[in-house]
């Protein structure tokens, strides 16, 4: 495998005397799709808000695109174009689409918003996503289905010409149609070359559209390994007790 | 990688489809509000035979005004799902500040009146701070306000006292009229602004290659909106006094640009600006606001002060129209019927939708009510009665509408 897009190593973060994440590492490759898996309180949360910037961990380092970071706040994170997709969508249903797209960003023409532009870069957007199924961008988000509107917030999420995109439990709220329209799109944001995190608890998912699989359990990286070298019983020994036979623990192998 | 715009001939079809889509996701629009003014307007036109004259056209239009312009303030609170109900009490204090000013120290109404907004925003400021910051429901925050700022008012005003306006830029607000000629240049050049901003964004999105709005359409909406204005402007010019050799009262009254100048300055602010967005977005969910990286109190904060900014102006109007200020100023039903004004007008009391021509729209139908119900002879409280019940209705459609555009 080629150099990761974003490299993490040795990640220690502790909450008063629990200790979360202890020596995590996790390598995120461009054009890539890595599932992070784990059962609950595995620190996966924990893990992905280190690297958006809400927690700053005790020790560890950040590398990205090969060079040794800081990441002390949510805006170092955004800046390096880190991008993500809470799982609670961070949508306003009163505001259209292209409002969502730019909410907080606004694109200005001196004191006024410029809506031609923000229109035209959403459209853009979108088309690059090949999303077809949301007929006007300027209905309100309040008219969408639960799938549409995860659309819209990965789409706001890659509108910045980010990097990495991490995604939090995107299917977990949605149908079988929609779960699958949301997965495309996730391929899809791969397929751009973006590199993608995703993180779920639905292992069927996770095999359908993953390249690696990272699997937490307790705060330590069981393993990262390639989908194709494990089979689902494998992944749900390393949630459950943290190894499994036939994988290398805390498997980089890269 | 496709970036082709997808380009959808738009007709008068689609475009009621949009529309009906947009009303099933919970956005109604002006429609009710106008309707409802064509109907009440016919009602009472049929049954008096004073409603339709040109003098109480002009009546009706400043004795809804400060109303409106309090309802303007509110769209900005009510825009967040918070209320003001201490507004009403508000404009009575600032009114008091700007006539004690003008009357007593004879200060000049042009430094008076930035003095006395002032004030109103600083009572916004601090109503807003305890409302984002300290974290009290804006209802008990403006609740207690509502008493104090009565207590304040009766301070100002002296127990039972009056204070006379004498200054004749404040009179004229309310009891003057621009002449004829002025009034007819005043409506061209706001029209001719009102078409060549459209056209202006018309084209903007066509050299974008955006989908247009329907021309046919808009040319439709503009105009009937330049008919309508243009028909009032022309019956604010005729003869309504009822010895003209005496006193000549004709031309539209100052107030109507002073409100259309507010009515320009807070659609701009609303629809145009990021701080504008960000009121919306507040409104319809604070939590995502805040993980966009918008100061969520900070906006709070500034939706009170301009509510309580707007209330000053209203004071102003209220001190010209009374002639005075009186311990009452701005109290009795002037808060509700603001409240009204907004909600009626189209206004979601949950936050996050709205506009400020509802703050017009409503506010004159409430005027409607009020002045046609008491050409009919009909007593105060039946009057109450029925702005109660339309301001229930109104609140009804907006409860059941938002249930139906929620998807989830």
């Amino acid at each position: 495998m080629s150099t990761p897009i974003l490299s993490l190593r040795n990640i220690d973060k502790s909450f008063g005397p629990v200790n979360v994440l202890k020596g995590v590492n996790l390598d995120v490759y461009a054009g890539k799709v890595t599932a992070l898996v784990g059962d609950n309180g595995a620190g996966k949360s924990t893990l992905i808000k280190c690297i958006a910037g809400i927690y700053t961990p005790e020790s560890g380092d950040f590398v990205f695109e090969g060079e040794k970071v800081q990441i002390h706040g949510p805006r170092d994170a955004t800046a390096l174009g880190i991008e993500i997709v809470y799982q609670d969508l961070a949508l306003c249903d009163n505001l259209d689409i292209v409002h969502n797209m730019f909410l907080g960003r606004e694109v200005k023409k001196g004191p006024v918003l410029n809506e031609t532009e923000m229109e035209s870069l959403a459209r853009k957007t979108l088309d690059g996503l090949s999303v077809r199924t949301v007929k006007s961008i300027r209905q309100t988000v309040a008219s969408l289905s639960g799938g549409q509107r995860q659309t819209v917030a990965i789409a706001r999420a890659v509108l910045w010409n980010s990097k990495v995109v991490i995604l939090d439990e995107p299917t977990a709220a949605l149908g079988v149609a929609q779960t699958e329209q949301v997965l495309n799109l996730v391929r899809r944001l791969a397929d751009n070359g973006l590199g993608v995190v995703l993180i779920s608890h639905n292992l069927n998912d996770v095999f359908e559209v993953a390249d690696n699989i990272a699997a937490l359990y307790l705060g330590t990286m069981a393993a990262q390994v390639d989908k194709n070298e494990v089979i689902p019983r494998q992944v749900i020994e390393l949630i459950t007790t943290g190894k499994s036979a036939g994988v290398e623990p805390s498997g980089v192998n890269a | 990688m496709s970036t082709e715009v997808v380009h959808e001939s738009p007709s008068i079809k689609s475009a009621s489809a949009d529309y009906l889509s947009r009303v099933k996701a919970g956005d109604i629009g002006a429609l009710p509000a106008i309707l409802g003014l064509v109907v009440l307007c016919l009602v009472f036109g049929s049954l008096s035979d004073v409603f339709l004259t040109p003098g109480n056209f002009a009546n009706l239009l400043t004795q809804a005004a400060a109303v409106i312009v309090i309802a303007m303030g509110l769209v900005f609170v009510l825009l967040l799902g918070e209320i003001d109900l201490s507004a009403g009490y508000a404009s009575g204090v600032c009114g008091a500040v700007l006539v004690i000013l003008v009357t007593n120290h004879s200060v000049a109404w042009y430094l008076a009146l930035p003095v006395s907004i002032a004030v109103g925003m600083l009572l916004g400021y601090v109503l807003g701070t305890l409302v984002a910051r300290v974290g009290i429901p804006s209802f008990v925050v403006t609740l207690a306000a509502f008493l104090a700022f009565q207590g304040l008012l009766l301070l100002l005003a002296g127990e039972g006292g009056t204070i006379r306006v004498e200054d004749k830029t404040i009179l004229a607000v309310e009891n003057s009229n621009l002449t004829p000629t002025l009034s007819w240049t005043f409506y061209l050049v706001g029209a001719a602004a009102y078409v060549l901003i459209g056209l202006n964004r018309i084209n903007s999105r066509r050299k974008a290659g955006l989908k247009t709005e329907l021309i046919k359409l808009w040319v439709i909406k503009t105009v009937s909106l330049l008919l309508i204005t243009g028909g009032a402007v022309f019956a604010l010019n005729l003869e309504r006094s009822n010895n003209p050799q005496l006193v000549s009262l004709k031309g539209i009254p100052y107030v109507v640009p002073v409100i259309l100048f507010l009515l320009v300055i807070g659609t701009f602010v609303l629809g145009r600006t990021a701080f504008g967005r960000h009121i919306y977005a507040v409104g319809g969910n604070a939590e995502a606001a805040r993980r966009a990286g918008i100061n969520v109190k900070r906006v709070r904060i500034a939706a009170f002060v301009i509510c309580s900014g707007l209330s000053a102006i209203a004071g102003m109007i209220f001190a010209s129209r009374q002639n005075s200020v009186s311990p009452t100023t701005g109290g009795s039903s002037t808060l509700l019927y603001a409240v009204g004004a907004a909600v009626i007008g189209g206004t979601s009391l949950f936050g996050g939708k709205g506009k400020m021509r509802d703050a017009i729209l409503g506010g004159l139908v409430v005027a409607v009510i009020d002045n046609g119900m008491g050409l009919l002879g009909y007593a105060a409280g039946i009057k109450f009665i029925v702005t109660g019940l339309v301001l229930l209705v109104s609140a009804g459609v907006d409860a059941v509408s938002r249930r139906g555009g929620s998807t989830s």
